[in-house]
């Protein structure tokens, strides 16, 4: 049970998922949250569902407040399952014909989801739905992070509901920004990092453009974890920061897998060349760490080093993964170098250089490799390596 | 030269601009783009696209 009364006559009645520890491949130690509202006024609004499996969970919070059928509108900001799961349970509490308004976007996405003939309202940025003494005004932010994805706007009391934008997967006790402080921040950052990075070029043009209409909020809810209440600009700036992709830190994440340490030994070598540079170093070993931390470290370290085994001719597996996401996500302005030992044939190195170069990733070595494990002469190498990224970080 | 928009994501193809990161000149009609160009924002390929009116 969890319903909360966040401003008058607005309410949290959302579901918390306090065991999820894999999230479509994200991992989630602290579980994560499905935040769901509830605007009564003369007219009673429900703003996104939740997953499917915790539908009773939300129709029971709604009924503490409001019987649901008495729900006039549904609006769903965005179509992913997390939020619109619940979708066909809840319509049919409410009652099939009541307007469900989306964007355009919206509208063919949740058809293509859910076979219902839905009453659809599809809404575009400025379309406004009023509620009596309230009003909803609708932004669209298509590809924040889907195509469908828009954001929900309470005018009068300036609070913006955001979808997915400014969440985090945190399930706890708190439920606002000032209960824990700085602590929801690497949760936010992770967040980012994985699932809005690629998309920063939007995310600043969305700022801009919701400056430029003047908009204010006195909290801002997202789907997923806390609710900023204290300092909403707080994770607006954040999220200019991160988009940006500029000032990155004076930082390297090197990121390998090992088969008989021989690449191990060769990123620790390379670690001391960079820290005696006075560069903060990250080594992540790719069976250790999940692909969604290594990423959010990636996020703002100045240098990503990727070392790989030859495996088969190849690249190490895990490695090729961890390209595949990588590239995807689209970092900005890096400085980029690949490593590995081999046996024999040794194409791993190359291999890990043209993806890298394929990332827009400015390379500043060729790569180095070093067959078997490395001796005192490799290891000089491998510190010379780290010596050389390091002044290149330093510009 | 016609302008042409994404209707997955909104992005517009501005021929004047080109695509040039992805290696799209400018003033490239957009009929000239390759087949495998796709938008540069979501990734949808040119049949998602249509004239900006
Ligand atoms: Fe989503
Ligand atoms: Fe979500
Ligand atoms: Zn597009």
């Amino acid at each position: 049970m969890r319903q909360l009364e966040i401003a008058k006559g607005v309410y949290d009645v959302g579901v918390t998922d306090w065991n999820i520890r894999d999230f479509h491949g994200y991992s989630t130690y602290s579980g994560t949250t499905y935040n769901a509202f509830l605007v009564t006024d003369e007219k009673i609004a429900l703003i996104d569902t939740v997953k499917k499996e915790f539908a009773d969970q939300l129709i029971e919070n709604i009924s503490r407040i409001v019987d649901p059928k008495k729900i006039d509108y549904v609006i769903s900001n965005h179509t992913e399952m997390d939020h619109s799961g619940s979708l066909p349970r809840i319509m049919h509490r409410v009652g099939e014909d009541k307007p469900l308004f989306c964007s355009k976007m919206g509208e063919k996405n949740l058809a293509r989801h859910f076979s219902q003939k839905w009453n659809y309202r599809p809404v575009g940025t400025g379309d406004e739905l009023n509620l009596g003494k309230r009003t909803l005004t609708f932004l669209e932010t298509r590809m924040l992070h889907w195509p469908d994805s828009m954001f929900t706007y309470l005018k009068e009391d300036k609070i913006l509901f955001s979808s997915d934008a400014f969440g985090q997967h945190y399930a706890g006790p708190e439920r606002f920004d000032d209960m824990m402080g700085d602590a929801i921040m690497p949760h936010a950052k992770k967040y980012f990092a994985n699932i809005m990075m690629l998309y920063s070029p939007l995310i600043l043009k969305l700022v801009e453009t919701v400056t430029s209409l003047g908009l204010q909020f006195n909290m801002i809810c997202p789907d997923h974890g806390i609710l900023w209440r204290k300092d909403p600009g707080k994770i607006i700036n954040a999220y200019v920061k991160w988009s940006r992709q500029e000032d990155n830190e004076k930082k390297a994440v090197i990121v390998y897998d090992t088969m008989w340490h021989s690449t191990e030994i060769m990123a620790e070598a390379i670690m001391s060349g960079l820290t005696e540079e006075g560069i903060y170093v990250r080594p992540m070993k790719l069976r250790e760490c999940h692909r969604s931390d290594i990423i959010t470290e990636v996020l703002d370290a100045k240098a990503v080093i990727v070392g790989s085994p030859t495996l088969n001719n190849g690249l190490y597996p895990t490695v090729s993964d961890f390209l595949t996401y990588m590239k995807g996500l689209k970092p900005q302005n890096k400085i980029g170098a690949a490593f590995g030992s081999y046996g024999w044939s040794g194409e791993s190195v190359k291999l890990v250089q043209e993806e890298l170069t394929a990332m827009k990733f400015q390379t500043v070595d060729s790569g180095l490799k070093i067959q078997y494990m490395p001796d005192k002469a490799g290891i000089e190498k491998c510190e010379a390596f780290g010596r050389k990224i390091g002044q290149a970080v330093k510009g | 030269m016609d302008k042409y928009v994404c209707m997955i994501c909104g992005y517009v193809y501005d021929p004047q601009a080109g695509d040039p990161d992805n290696g799209v000149k400018a003033g490239t009609k957009f009929k000239d783009l390759p087949d495998d160009w796709v938008c540069p924002v979501c990734g949808a390929d040119k049949d998602s696209f249509e004239k900006e009116e």
